[in-house]
């Protein structure tokens, strides 16, 4: 099997899809002739040619608006947004009519498009480079969000986003593009969406978490001694594994949330309403938050100090079990 | 009987051209723009610090001593060209690459070196300039640089607002509102557009079927003027006529200086990748800076000696700017919180204390993984 980093991954899922399906097409800015700024779409115009990797003009409410008229219309786009704080202008789009052209039209037309983001701090880049948006979209009714947290999970996660007849936001954290390798089977092969990954079993703490900070929870839980603490990767924010996670904070009785967005109504706020509703009385500790501040990311210089890090995870770690 | 109808392949906008690739001018074009001999120096003497920066700056950012960096390289004219036509008064709303411009106006090498690594400190616009903040999300500040000029206008001030931003940027929604809002209210704005060729990878061609981008103005109800950017002359005279224009009640105009980005779009960015070695050759050759030394060095106005002496220094001026930024202090994480709001609120000041209690576990700075 080979071995791909998370970003060949995703390519390999592009040019997957683009081949079984000839209604599949990738468009965005840079995505063509440059193969994507971050060499995402790499191939993908020598293999499909101009009409199926679509270098469009410098406008993201136009990528997003003409990709859902395009798909009522029989098209299957994966538009790319090139970094997550662009996002912003197709925002009008992404809310008022992908995520709701279903329910609007009683379920006459429908948006099976893929925003791809690349997601998320720490790899020193420009202001509005980093950010971790998630939350305004798994808050908007109607759409589905996804983020992989490895090579093998991204290649599959997209193949279903692409499949998926509704609207999907997958982002891809920007810091794992070429972290590390991973077995990945060749050809097709799906991971559901909705469906949490169970990362590490244990008994005394459950930690939740998705993206890039799989990794830095894996981390802490490498240099926690004589600590047994199962880790869920949520890979989809939304619809969310519910089951998963109450599961194992029912077994645990305790409960770390780490995301790098900021805390104030994240989906670790969500996470924490959903368990204090279902199993407050199973609790032995109050759901702990490893978070992003409430402020904007820093510029590189200080990032570092903003993201969680392992030292972070594991203070939040030791205060759910020292309550 | 029918009238005949010709279709005119003709542009709808005119094209400014001064001073030629060859460093030839007509001599009255060049009184008309009232510049003296002192003027000419400076204006080269700002494209070849422009230059100095530009290139230390990535040289910097190899060695991992600079933050992903935006280079100029081939677009000093128009920054100089341009920035040299305004007043203190007048606002400037800058994108990523007006390095020039910038200093032109006032703000330190220091300063721009201090945000391109990466230290928010560099966005401190000093007190009572009217510079905004480098702006990274294509083609916002395009609106921002409207309303400020709409505010002079409604206020009674005599100041004008200068925008910059790509052709890129031209796609954007936002260009269509600032450019529509500042015909309907006849706002007194300048919008000052580097065609430097691409965003990024692609091309000028597939951001619009429009002849040119100056003509987008047309549909707006007012002005719009090419220039060769690369021809300092010129920007700087379409540039002040499109001021004086703005300050006597005449409205806005769309500039669009015609040039090229010589090299990457940013450091990240490998431009090999989508366009021909000639084509950047052939640009070479319509180098703003040689253009104006060809110039000067045919009216007696500069030696060898003189460039000697000017890029030595230019060198100094930028070495000691990057000393500066290489001595700055380490910032405390406070700086993180501080200007929020106002006031800061309950939940900055407990996470506040949060990463300080962190930090000073692990003796005052993060621990090493
Ligand atoms: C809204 C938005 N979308 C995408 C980007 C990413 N991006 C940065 S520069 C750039 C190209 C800009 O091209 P142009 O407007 O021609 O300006 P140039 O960089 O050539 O000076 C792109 C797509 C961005 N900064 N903002
Ligand atoms: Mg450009």
């Amino acid at each position: 099997m080979p071995q791909m980093t998370l970003v060949q991954a995703i390519n390999d899922a592009l040019k997957t899809e683009m081949r079984r399906d000839p209604t599949v097409i990738v468009m965005g800015e840079d995505v063509g002739v440059n193969g994507g700024v971050f060499r995402a779409t790499e191939g993908l115009y020598q293999e499909f040619g101009p009409d199926r990797a679509i270098d469009t003009p410098l406008a993201e409410s136009g990528i997003v608006g003409t990709a859902i008229g395009m798909a009522i219309n029989g098209l299957k786009p994966v538009a790319e947004i090139q970094f997550d704080g662009f996002m912003a202008p197709a925002f009008d789009q992404i809310i008022s009519h992908a995520a709701r052209i279903r329910w609007r039209s009683r379920g006459r037309f429908h948006v099976p498009i893929v925003i791809r983001v690349p997601y998320g701090g720490g790899i020193r880049a420009l202001e509005h480079h980093s950010e971790a948006p998630e939350a305004y979209y798994v808050h908007t009714p109607g759409l589905k969000v996804v983020i992989p947290s490895n090579p093998y999970d991204a290649k599959g996660l997209l193949i279903s986003a692409i499949r998926d007849p509704d609207p999907v936001i997958f982002f891809e954290p920007k810091r794992l593009y070429r972290a590390f390798r991973q077995e990945v089977p060749e050809g097709d092969y799906t991971v559901p969406i909705g469906k949490a990954s169970l990362v590490r079993e244990g008994t005394d703490v459950t930690v939740i978490t998705w993206g890039a900070m799989v990794r830095v929870c894996l981390q802490a839980i490498e240099q926690l001694e004589g600590i047994s603490v199962e880790l869920i990767d949520l890979r989809t924010l939304k619809p969310l594994d519910i089951e998963t996670v109450l599961t194992s904070v029912a077994k645990t009785g305790r409960a770390v949330i780490v995301q790098e967005a900021p805390r104030t109504c994240s989906l670790a706020s969500e996470l924490i309403a959903l368990i204090n509703e279902r199993l407050l009385l199973q609790l032995q500790a109050p759901v702990v938050r490893v978070t992003g501040y409430d402020t904007h990311i820093p510029y590189l210089t200080m990032e570092q100090y903003y993201l969680p890090d392992a030292g972070r995870v594991k203070k939040g770690i030791e205060k759910v079990l020292s309550f | 009987m029918a009238a005949k109808v010709t279709l005119q392949r003709e542009s709808l906008v005119p094209f400014i051209q001064i001073l030629g690739p060859d460093g030839m001018a007509n001599p009255n074009d060049v009184v008309e723009l009232g510049l003296k001999p002192h003027d000419f120096k400076a204006l080269y003497r700002w494209m070849v610090l422009a230059r100095t920066f530009d290139e230390r700056a990535l040289a910097l950012q190899r060695q991992g001593r600079l933050g992903t960096y935006a280079p100029l390289l081939g677009q000093e004219a128009a920054q100089v060209g341009s920035a040299y036509a305004l007043k203190p008064e007048d606002w400037v709303f800058p994108s990523y690459r007006e390095h020039a411009v910038l200093a032109m106006r006032g703000q330190s090498w220091l300063q721009l070196f201090t945000y391109w690594g990466g230290n928010e400190e560099g966005n401190r616009i000093p007190e009572g300039m009217r510079n905004f903040m480098i702006c990274v999300p294509i083609a916002t500040q395009i609106l921002h640089a409207t309303g400020a000029a709409w505010a002079a206008k409604l206020k009674g001030e005599k100041s004008c607002a200068i925008v910059y931003f790509g052709d890129g940027a031209t796609s954007e929604g936002d260009f269509h509102e600032g450019l529509n809002f500042a015909g309907v209210f006849k706002v007194p704005v300048v919008f000052f557009c580097q065609n430097n060729q691409y965003a990024i990878s692609v091309p000028r061609t597939r951001q619009t079927a429009s002849e040119t981008l100056a003509q987008k103005a047309l549909a707006y109800g007012f002005e719009g003027v090419q220039v060769d950017g690369n021809d300092v002359f010129a920007v700087y005279k379409v540039t002040r006529d499109a001021l004086e224009k703005a300050r006597a009640g005449g409205g806005p105009t769309l500039i669009e200086a015609v040039t090229y980005r010589l090299t990457h779009h940013t450091t990240a960015d490998d431009w090999t990748r989508y366009r021909p070695a000639e084509e950047v050759e052939m640009w070479k050759q319509k180098d703003p800076i040689k253009r104006l030394r060809l110039y000067l060095e045919k009216q007696g106005l500069w030696s060898e000696q003189d460039e000697a002496k000017l890029l030595e220094e230019a060198k100094a001026e930028i070495a000691q700017a990057v000393a500066q930024y290489e001595a700055l202090p380490k910032r405390d994480v406070e700086d993180i919180f501080k200007y929020m709001y106002a006031e800061m609120p309950w939940n900055l000041k407990e996470q506040l204390q949060e990463l300080k209690d962190y930090l000073a576990e692990h003796g005052g700075d993060l621990p090493h993984e």
